[in-house]
């Protein structure tokens, strides 16, 4: 099953992957930002695919690394039982990539979180705020260099009173 | 019981109005069970039969603000949290007392974290910190005793006249 998803995409998408990776078998897809919403799309359509499920989307921040981010989607094909990821690199000077909403409607509150976690811009989102932290919040916590306990002050306390 | 056995004899018997409301306010405590996280689940084993806190009259643990005395802050209050565990103290009527129960409420425990208070004495007045993780429900009721001989000095004086802190904003 691996190696026909494989085919396939290498088939429609040749300039677009960057590598398969399938470390202690699970397999990943790095591709160029461009190109993950079209292919999203073909995996969820595919009739031999059928990738019909966004089970996650989240980030990675590599600190030091020029491609700072990697964003990734977790989807799975319940017709197959077979999981994948989907990823693609964002550098730091330009945080924008495009929503995977219009695809798996899952995504949207997984993106929210990454959005209010690593600051990623997901463009054409529906609604894309803050989903755990304050709105009035000015960080990205799981940022690498994002201090372990918080900036003082940035969440504000209750007025004691006493 | 000895109480009767006097009443008995005399049909009365002579003391204070301070030290009877202490008694009587300390005999009484309602808890207003903040459970926020697992130390709640030892909170909740306080209350049953084998450790039974009704035996301190403690047993009315009320889920509205009105009607209690005494917030037990059982778990980790987050940020977010703060706001709503201060707001429910608020609306407490005077007197009250808190009792940070478990070593998260106290300093944050180890959630050493961005997200979570190190301490909710950082907006409240607590009364009484209780060790463990979670403390056992030993512990709670041992901290109960404390609020019970803190509430018995307690004079009915000290708390007239005083503005609900609800009011006062």
């Amino acid at each position: 099953m691996k190696d026909l998803i494989i085919q396939k995409i290498k088939e429609r998408f040749a300039d677009s992957v960057i590598e398969f990776s399938d470390f202690r078998n699970d397999l990943s897809v790095l591709l160029k930002k461009e190109a993950i919403h079209d292919v999203a799309l073909f995996l969820r359509d595919d009739a031999d695919l059928k990738c019909d499920m966004c089970k996650d989307a989240t980030a990675i921040d590599w600190a030091r690394r020029k491609n700072r981010f990697t964003v990734v989607y977790h989807i799975y094909s319940f017709k197959n039982n077979i999981e994948l990821r989907l990823k693609a690199d964002l550098d730091e000077s330009d945080l924008n990539t495009v929503s995977l909403v219009s695809v798996w409607k899952s995504a949207e509150w997984y993106e929210r979180e990454t959005f209010d976690m690593y600051g990623i811009n997901y463009v054409n989102h529906p609604d894309l705020r803050r989903i755990y932290l304050p709105e009035e919040f000015e960080y990205y916590p799981l940022r690498k260099d994002f201090p372990l306990l918080g900036i003082p002050g940035s969440l504000p306390l209750p007025k004691s009173e006493n | 019981m000895g109480l009767e056995a006097k009443l008995t004899q005399d049909g009365f018997i002579t003391t204070t109005i301070d030290s009877v409301i202490a008694w009587a306010r300390k005999s009484s405590v309602w808890p207003m069970p903040m459970g926020i996280s697992c130390c709640a689940i030892e909170m909740i084993a306080a209350a049953d039969p084998k450790y039974d806190i009704s035996r301190f009259g403690s047993e009315v643990m009320r889920f509205s603000p009105r009607q209690s005395d005494l917030m037990i802050v059982a778990g980790t209050v987050t940020y977010k949290m703060a706001h709503v565990v201060r707001r429910i103290y608020d609306q407490m009527p005077d007197p009250k007392w808190v009792i940070a129960m478990g070593a998260c409420t106290s300093t944050g425990g180890m959630y050493r974290s961005y997200s979570v208070v190190q301490g909710i004495d950082q907006f409240l007045p607590v009364d009484i910190y209780t060790a463990g993780c979670p403390p056992r429900p030993e512990n709670l009721l041992n901290a109960l005793m404390a609020i019970q001989d803190k509430i018995s000095k307690t004079r009915a004086r000290d708390f007239q006249d005083k503005i609900p802190s609800e009011f006062s904003k």
